[in-house]
């Protein structure tokens, strides 16, 4: 009997949800995806991007659409694993036949599959990917966002430029190819630069205890201490940093996005390089954030904003294309060149890089009492 | 007997080709579209590795949760084969097999003195080590930021023949999987194997070397699972770490609970629900994972010993049956179908 009426439950399930999936939109519309983090670890990021993807969309269509035509979003979830991105990626590629895809966020899922949106003429930008190989697939696949070697650069610069840093000391995790990348990039930079890395230490993700390496560090006395990596780790390792001693300032990527709310007192007059900083002068970041946080009750963080300007940007080139044939809007993305919240987006020709300014931002502390990251600078390419 | 062996050979295997040319068919002319055959031979890949963990879990009745582990090693050795070496496609996915069958046999070891919880956090424990240790070959893993341009079943730009051929490869491995399973299970070493699921102490006392049979389950399943994580590095193409982190184990173990321990066709079963319902899903959008873990709730508090217990759906009953029904003009009822033979 019971398993009579779980069957008979079952069927009904799989009819009602069959049903649904076979509703599908007229003509009249430009379908583009979306594939973000919805939920699994990242969901943070992924939600914001999502819900500032959302917004760019809603407003182009208030707007009037493109070409007499809506824009309908489709968003699918990936929960940052590479698998389940090119699941979703299928979905929108063959059953709701997208023109462009706003994502991945992760590095890991977007490498997972430019190669078949390449092959499929799909065309893919990526709000937030800064691993270097992402956008080597080929011509259809972009990002909004400066690379890690350009980010390891920026920072390199604004040390020697503005910090007027002389020896500098790295801190990083060797278990990660972000936080290698950084360290790299950053070294690179910094000695062509005529300055001098003068000690360099690693740990692997999940440590906890950092004092050994810092013990070395503090015996350097370096001018600035970078430290590649994301919030969660840079907070651990700051507390530490404060108790042995060290003064001088810390500096930090993209990853350090959301420090603010993540760390102590400890990180104050730290410096990171961001991609906006929501405390910007500037009229476009302003707008952006105004209208943001009236819809969804928050300050957006760096990737909602990249994730707005992403689908900005692709949704013009189908505009001035005037079609949706992704030889064409390809062509027209290449034309890119306009100032987003972000700042300028202008695509360099062989990598499909933008070449963009990159913003610095100053860990300061609030007249409320709370940590802000107060504009420190920007740093052009 | 001969003649009944040779009756069985024929029906399994026109009921494998008729099943193969009815999906192969339903994609060619679109009825299955490629989303789906994607769900479809990834559903394949799964079926492969819960099959080789259900050897161990259901039949040897040890508990394993690092299936991951086994098919990263797999993955991984098969990739760096035809990537470093050079090896055609055919070659390399059994060196990805025979590679981790060494690591099954390594693992098998401890399983000799450790039962139950134990012996699940050893092998979880596994898994997470491989993990790790392929986050830092970086020369030959890509390290943390995956391995890209592993070379496909098929990559002539024709999306569509694309995909029947890489369901095609995946469809032989699957059946191949199921046939060492079956014939495994109902051989005398499977009998022993069977037995000290039971009774480890009973078995042992009847002379069966249980030392042996079980080094011989995880060597055997560490084989399937590696062909099955081999499968999925070339069907991907695409590898990285965080794609076999304990979770990933943990969704082997759920297929294989699910469909029930012990039973070869409650695994396909569930291997196939498993992969199709989380991807149908998709249009609950944010509560997708809340409706899958209703789902998984609902079926182990109806069936909780899985979907077919120990019980096994056999092509050949059904079909003798059948066969007997026409010859007696249908007078015996069907009874219940149960095991294999």
């Amino acid at each position: 009997m019971f398993k009579a009426k779980a069957l008979s439950l079952l069927v009904v399930f799989v009819m009602v949800v069959s049903l649904f999936a076979g509703c599908n939109g007229g003509g009249n519309e430009i379908k583009i995806g979306a594939i973000q983090p919805i939920s699994g670890q990242v969901s943070a990021y992924g939600t914001q991007t999502r819900d500032a993807i959302q917004m760019a969309v809603d407003e182009i269509n208030a707007a009037g659409g493109v070409n007499g035509k809506k824009i309908k979003l489709i968003v699918e979830d990936d929960e940052a694993n590479p698998e389940k991105t090119v699941n979703a990626f299928k979905k929108l590629a063959t059953q709701d036949k997208v023109v462009g895809i706003v994502g991945a966020l992760t590095s890991k899922c977007s490498l997972s599959i430019t190669k078949e949106a390449q092959q499929r003429k799909i065309l893919m930008i990526s709000p937030s990917s800064t691993n270097d190989t992402v956008t080597s697939a080929g011509e259809f696949i972009f990002r909004a966002c400066y690379n890690d070697s350009f980010q390891g650069q920026v920072v390199a610069k604004f040390a020697q430029e503005t910090l007027k840093a002389k020896n500098a000391a790295i801190l990083f995790d060797n278990t990660n190819d972000y936080s290698k990348g950084l360290r790299d990039n950053f070294k690179k930079k910094f000695e062509e630069l005529g300055g001098k890395v003068v000690v360099e230490e690693s740990y692997a993700t999940n440590d906890k205890d950092f004092n050994a390496q810092l013990t070395k560090i503090k015996g350097t006395n370096p001018d600035v201490l970078f430290i590649p990596d994301y919030y969660s780790t840079v907070s651990l390792i700051a507390k530490q940093v404060k108790s042995q001693g060290i003064n001088a300032p810390m500096l930090g990527a993209d990853g350090w996005d959301e420090i603010t709310n993540n760390a102590g007192d400890e990180v104050i007059g730290s410096y990171y390089s961001n991609h906006y900083s929501p405390d910007a002068k500037d009229a476009d970041v302003q707008n952006f954030v105004k209208k943001y946080q009236e819809k969804y009750k928050i300050v957006p963080n760096a990737l909602a904003a990249l994730g707005y300007d992403a689908t900005y940007v692709l949704v013009e080139a189908i505009k001035r294309a005037g079609s949706t044939d992704p030889v064409k809007v390809q062509a027209e993305m290449m034309k890119t060149d306009k100032k987003y919240v972000t700042g300028q987006i202008k695509f360099d020709p062989a990598t499909r890089n933008p070449v963009k300014s990159a913003v610095m931002v100053k860990v300061e502390k609030g007249a409320d009492g709370k940590l802000t990251a107060g504009y420190a600078g920007t740093v052009n390419p | 007997m001969k003649k009944n062996r040779i009756f069985n050979t024929i029906t399994l295997l026109s009921a494998s080709v008729i099943v193969f040319i009815v999906l192969a068919a339903l994609l060619f002319t679109g009825i299955i579209d490629e989303y789906n055959g994607q769900l479809l031979t990834l559903a394949g890949i799964y079926i492969i590795v819960s099959l080789s963990l259900n050897l161990i879990t259901g039949f040897t009745g040890q508990l394993s949760l690092g299936q991951a582990g086994f098919m990263s090693i797999g993955a991984y050795s098969s990739a760096i084969a035809m990537m470093n070496f050079h090896l055609p496609l055919v070659v390399s996915i059994i060196i990805g097999g025979l590679v981790t069958a060494v690591f099954g046999l390594l693992i098998g070891f401890p399983t000799l003195r450790l039962r139950g919880d134990y012996l699940a956090i050893t092998t979880l424990g596994f898994g997470e080590i491989i993990r790790v240790i392929m986050v830092n070959l970086e020369t030959y893993t890509g390290g943390a930021a995956g391995l890209k341009g592993i070379p496909s079943f098929s990559d002539t730009g024709d999306f569509l023949k694309d995909s029947i051929i890489k369901f095609s490869w995946v469809y032989v491995f699957v059946i191949i999987t199921i046939v060492i399973v079956n014939n495994l299970i109902n051989s005398s070493p499977g009998r022993a194997i069977v037995s000290i699921r039971e009774d480890e102490i009973a078995a042992n006392s009847m002379g069966i070397n249980v030392s042996y049979y079980k080094i011989f389950s995880f060597t055997m399943s560490a084989f399937l699972a590696g062909i099955g994580g081999a499968l999925y590095a070339v069907y991907f193409g695409y590898l990285n770490p965080v794609m076999f982190w304990f979770l990933t184990s943990v969704n082997f173990v759920v297929i294989v609970v699910l469909g029930g321990m012990g039973s070869i066709t409650g695994t396909i079963l569930a291997g196939v629900g498993f992969t199709y319902i989380q991807e149908w899903l998709r249009f609950f959008k944010d509560f997708r994972l809340v409706i899958f873990g209703l789902a998984l709730i609902i079926v182990m508090l109806f069936w909780p010993r899985g979907l077919m217990g120990t019980n096994e759906f056999s092509i050949v009953k059904f079909v003798r049956k059948y066969i007997r029904k026409e010859h007696e003009g249908g007078s015996s009822k069907p009874s219940k179908i149960k095991g294999v033979k």
